[in-house]
């Protein structure tokens, strides 16, 4: 019967659309729908009233619209820089058909196309870049959280690092970590560029204490009863964490990681403008420093479009969470 | 008599922040294979302390339990522990929380499919085989005690021990279950010790009725044999002369305790005032 109706979510609209809504219904659309736009709109008109009254040296404080059109500019350079692209790579091939057929031993060059990256360009760095750094972090800090969540020795000499390391801005953490990894990471023909590198790790270094202190929260707050039975199972040391604990301790470990990602993105971006490393960091301080009469309106696009994709990577972690988290009061919002 | 269970001059002190609290002392037992035991007395009287020692979970500071002639110094699948609140794996279903258990005890004796068999064997045992498949929080919590009972039986263990395994019941649940235990205890001939705060619970189920006198340092004031026939009929036995000496005696022992203790604490404590 369940089934194969719609999803709850969907019978107000239904409703609506047949012409029966009744008073809950109409109010979980109103809530769902009509209140939320009704916020995005009073917003834009304040802004765009606020805007008009703000000069900066650059001309006035871009509005919506501004903005907007700015958005679509930059969809449109980098449509164009595709084009180059694209036609760059056709006009080598072609010179390299008729050098070979010229000279057959002629052994062809093939060479990259290095055009400055558009907007979409960093967008994509900086997901990778933050991605590989929310992955490092929660490699280590998942396994290190149980270990401490465990044992009350290790956690008792873990705590003061934790407790010491965990307020350390991302900007402290930067001149080191890219002195080490230029110190460390001196291959000639690197796999990963160093940029990356510096923004990977400093991004793993913040987000890592989130996930570690609620992943030993979460191994420390297992119920005693649910230990006993692993006791009188004889569950082995392997068994009684996988069993046991992991499954616990998923909940709380998941709102860590949540809390990480959040983290992560919002050290990435910091770190990228500071360091000048590619992605949307570099984007808005380039902008800003450009300082043309657009730049204003570009660094806002790049400022919701920063939101946005925080908002995006923290519903996948929710559904992430609600797909594997048995508890599903622990995933409500 | 034979003997299964054996505990010998059991002392527990715990070691506290306060100094060290004497809660059990010289607790001597014997239980012959088959027995239905319940242990009664006042809250805080040490009744979990000394089920805790059995199952293992505890080590008594004195004295031993010895287990067909084994000492038992950890816990184990052959002293399978029901626990008040269920304790089912919130994440795992009915079917999978009893397997964990059987997948643990038999891994080496039955093949994948008899163990499959014998989960739902054990299930149907307790009647729950209608709802293997859902989730503890799907399911009342007497059918979760149910499951929790299942698990335990399960692991075919030599003593079964339940801590008020149905005190947190409504009456008429933990009346189907109790029928349901004395089923069970009848088919199977599981020896069993069984806590209970419930007079009717006890003399209706146990062979015999261990009461405990009140804390610190608790230990058996009186053991009183239940010598009703079985199969037993809750109803046919409301009236049955026996049936209600033994109910007598039980409460007559817990009143008679607690009329010795109460007034003992307020003479060295300061008085209660009472305003006017
Ligand atoms: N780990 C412990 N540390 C210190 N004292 C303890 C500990 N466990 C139990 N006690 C004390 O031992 C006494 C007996 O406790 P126990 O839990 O065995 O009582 P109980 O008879 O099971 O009570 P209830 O009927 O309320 O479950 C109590 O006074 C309790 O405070
Ligand atoms: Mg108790």
């Amino acid at each position: 019967m369940a089934t194969l109706t719609a999803p709850q979510w969907m019978a107000p609209y239904q409703a609506l659309i047949k012409g029966q809504i009744n008073r809950s219904q109409m109010q979980a659309i109103l809530r769902q729908v009509l209140w939320p736009v009704m916020g995005i709109a009073v917003f834009l008109l304040m802004w765009q009233l606020a805007a008009s009254h703000i000069d900066t040296s650059l001309g006035k404080f871009p509005g919506p619209a501004a903005v907007w059109e700015q958005m679509g500019n930059l969809v449109d350079e980098h449509q164009q820089a595709r084009q180059r692209e694209a036609a760059f790579h056709e006009r080598q091939e072609k010179y390299i058909a008729m050098r070979l057929a010229q000279d057959p031993d002629w052994v062809p060059v093939h060479r990259d196309y290095t055009g400055a990256p558009t907007f979409f360009d960093q967008i994509g760095t900086s997901l990778i870049t933050v991605m590989s750094g929310f992955l490092l972090a929660s490699v280590i800090a998942i396994p290190l959280g149980i270990v401490i969540g465990l044992s009350s020795t290790v956690h008792a000499a873990m705590n003061p690092l934790i407790q010491l390391f965990k307020p350390v801005s991302p900007l402290a953490w930067l001149p080191l970590v890219t002195m080490v990894v230029s110190a460390l990471y001196t291959s000639s023909d690197p796999m990963v560029a160093k940029s990356f590198l510096n923004s990977m790790f400093t991004v793993t270094l913040c987000c890592l204490w989130p996930t570690l202190l609620n992943t030993a929260v979460g191994v420390t707050s297992v119920s005693q009863d649910l230990l006993n039975v692993s006791r009188v199972l004889r569950l082995s040391a392997l068994a009684h964490v996988r069993k046991i604990v992991l499954p616990s301790a998923l909940p709380m470990m998941f709102t860590g990681l949540r809390l990480s990602l959040g983290i992560a993105w919002m050290v990435l971006i910091a770190a990228e403008m500071l360091a000048q490393n590619p992605g949307l960091g570099k984007f808005v301080w380039d902008e800003f420093q450009n300082g043309s009469s657009q730049s204003l309106s570009r660094i806002m696009v790049a400022v919701v479009v920063i939101g946005l994709i925080g908002f995006l990577l923290d519903r996948l972690m929710l559904m992430l969470q609600r797909a594997l988290v048995w508890d599903k009061t622990s995933a409500q919002r | 008599m034979k003997t299964l269970l054996e505990l010998s001059n059991v002392g527990m002190a715990f070691d506290t922040p306060k100094g060290t609290f004497e809660a059990l002392r010289e607790v001597n037992l014997k239980i012959a294979p088959g027995e239905f035991v319940s242990l009664i007395g006042h809250s805080g009287c040490g009744k979990s302390t000394v089920l805790n020692i059995v199952a293992g979970l505890l080590q008594a500071t004195d004295g031993g339990v010895i287990l067909d002639r084994h000492e038992v110094n950890e816990p184990g699948p052959e002293r399978a522990v029901v626990f008040q609140n269920h304790s089912l794996l919130p994440w795992l279903t009915a079917f999978e929380n009893v397997e964990l258990a059987v997948k643990q005890v038999f891994r080496k004796s039955k093949s994948k499919q008899e163990m499959r068999d014998w989960v739902a064997h054990n299930l149907e045992l307790v009647h729950m085989a209608h709802a293997m498949h859902k989730k503890p929080e799907e399911i009342s919590g007497g059918m979760k005690q149910r499951v929790g009972i299942a698990r335990a039986l399960a692991m075919q263990p030599q003593v079964l021990l339940m801590d008020e395994p149905f005190g947190a019941l409504d009456a008429l649940t933990r009346a189907h279950l109790q029928d349901s235990l004395m089923d069970i205890h009848r088919q199977l001939g599981t020896t069993v010790i069984m806590i209970t705060h419930d007079v009717d619970e006890a003399v209706l189920l146990s062979d015999r009725i261990v009461m405990m006198t009140n804390g610190p340092a608790a230990t058996i004031g009186e053991i009183l044999p239940v010598e009703l026939p079985r199969p037993r009929d809750r109803l046919a036995l409301a009236d049955h002369p026996t049936y209600n000496r033994c109910r007598q005696r039980v409460l007559q022992f817990l009143y008679e305790k607690q009329r010795k203790v109460a007034p003992l604490p307020r003479r060295d404590t300061t008085p209660v005032r009472r305003q006017a």
